[in-house]
């Protein structure tokens, strides 16, 4: 009997989610005894026309990172949709937009332009930007296109789970893994890690004060923070109170606070009006004035509550940016 | 936007204070904009800034919030809480490309009945002046990129390769597929 197939693939990602793989260390040959990688561009050698050779719902599941950016991510994802019994938005960048999704903020054109002719460790005199099509000896190529927005995969495709984190642990992978291969499956639509939030499984819950009163911010390098006493009584931006559990509060324990890559629990939507909602809350400041001078310590919040989370937010883009036509 | 659009309101009231005067403003017959949908909450402390943002995304043009003034509120502490958060989210929602005038928090007294009226007839002729936000809209054209491509897979699709297919034939088929 041959053993099932599972595929890996990444899009608008930096490779960490690719790392959590290898980080398996052993366990992978647990994973690979049990199935066959039928793709993995970062690793193997599969060529794309074999998955479209190969019949639809072939693949039991795909776990697919990094968030959709160009027509190529698009194509594949829609690609890997129909061949895959199950898809896995694997980490945060496919799952919440991640960091890729900051670049919402901005238009597409101050982004071409600032990395094809402006940045100041260019070599480009010529200012050529990548084309979508050319002609070369009579062929005609296409390339893919980098688009207006930054999307998660459940944006563009329908999603039946979700592994979330900046990368996902190599623990949450494996009981993902146990699990698809066991067939005791979630509801459609999980996120793969506990529901709680991240406070739940941090060190530091004990210290957490009942009553905070922020009459300051400090950011992690304007301050050297005490290895055990809860990070909002300190006056830091800590994302754990917004922040689904499940890391093993990674951070918190190399003593920097949560930045909330594993995003909201069920219960929530939008997770940095969420955090928002809770540290405004307990300003000790009553006055306009006051509470302005405290919340001078979060100069960005967009960077700061929606790090990972901006695709997926309500607004989800930059609200008065325009979409610009096809090509560069 | 078609000629007939007129500026949508949310707004949030809290019982105690803002909802009355607005109650009050009704019992006194004065008249004020009609565009406005009211939402009773217990308290502007309850005033979750995610219900904000749902109802901008979901086809507000502007929202307004009343609470009691300071040292009024029935809970103590619930308007401060909404005037904090509001600092902050004011900030942050012009991060995000929507202009400051959207959003506005107003404490307004069970005895100000003319105060509803005249802060609903100020903001709508604001909201007016603005334009409309239009995020649902929006929403709909930033995914537009993404319906095109199944057009695109399609016409490659009947069309062999897709090497040789051209912008122009992907727009014609956009066409042909609305």
């Amino acid at each position: 009997m041959s053993k099932p197939k599972v595929a890996f693939y990444w899009c608008a990602s930096c490779g960490g989610c690719e790392e959590t793989v290898v980080d398996l260390a052993e366990d992978i040959l647990g994973v690979v005894e049990k199935v066959d990688i039928c793709l993995w561009p970062v690793a193997m050698d599969f060529k794309y026309k074999d998955i479209e050779a190969m019949a639809d719902k072939s693949i039991v599941a795909t776990l697919l990172n990094g968030a959709i950016r160009t027509s190529e991510q698009e194509e594949l994802a829609v690609l890997l949709r129909r061949k895959s019994q199950y898809l896995i938005a694997y980490g945060a960048c496919a799952q919440l937009g991640g960091i890729p999704a900051l670049a919402n903020q901005f238009p597409r054109e101050q982004i071409l332009r600032f990395n094809y002719e402006e940045c100041p460790a260019l070599d480009n005199p010529g200012k050529v930007r990548p084309q979508v099509s050319l002609q070369d000896n009579g062929r005609n190529p296409h390339l893919p296109e980098f688009r207006n927005v930054v999307r998660t995969l459940d944006q563009v495709v329908d999603v039946d789970y979700y592994i979330p984190g900046c990368p996902p642990t190599p623990a949450l992978t494996r009981a993902a893994f146990d699990a698809l291969l066991s067939g005791n499956l979630p509801p459609k639509g999980s996120v793969i890690a506990p529901d709680v939030a991240l406070c739940d499984e941090c060190d530091r819950k004990a210290t957490k004060p009942t009553n905070v009163a922020f009459t300051e911010f400090v950011r992690p390098h304007q301050k050297l923070a005490d290895p055990e006493l809860c990070f909002l009584a300190q006056g830091m931006v800590c994302m754990g109170p917004a922040t689904r559990s499940g890391c093993g509060a990674a951070c918190t324990s190399g003593n920097m606070p949560c930045t909330g890559c594993f995003g909201p629990t069920s219960r929530v939507r939008d997770q940095g009006a969420k955090i928002l909602s809770s540290l405004c809350a307990n300003i000790e400041a009553k006055d306009e004035a006051g509470i302005n001078e405290t919340l001078r310590g979060i100069p960005d919040p967009v960077g700061t509550f929606y790090r990972y989370g901006l695709a997926k937010s309500l607004l989800r883009r930059r609200v008065d940016l325009n979409m610009t036509g096809g090509g560069h | 936007m078609s000629k007939e659009w007129k500026p949508r309101l949310v707004a949030f009231f809290c019982n105690w204070c803002t909802y009355t005067a607005a109650d009050l403003a009704g019992v006194s017959r004065l008249k004020y904009a009609p565009n406005v949908r009211v939402i009773r909450l217990m308290c502007s402390g309850r005033i979750d800034p995610q219900f904000i943002l749902e109802a901008l995304t979901k086809g507000a043009d502007g929202v307004l919030i009343g609470g009691c003034h300071p040292n009024d509120c029935h809970y103590v502490e619930g308007n401060y809480k909404m005037l904090r958060r509001f600092q902050l989210l004011k900030r942050m929602l012009g991060d995000m490309g929507i202009e400051p005038e959207r959003v506005r928090l107003e404490w307004i007294s069970a005895a100000e009945g003319e105060k509803v009226r005249r802060v609903v007839n100020e903001m709508t002729e604001q909201i007016a002046n603005l334009g409309p936000l239009g995020m649902p809209g929006r929403f709909a054209e930033w995914d537009r990129e993404v319906e095109s491509l199944a057009a695109q897979i399609e016409a490659r699709e009947g069309g062999g390769c897709g090497c040789g297919s051209s912008g122009a034939e992907t727009a014609e088929k956009e066409v042909a597929h609305v």
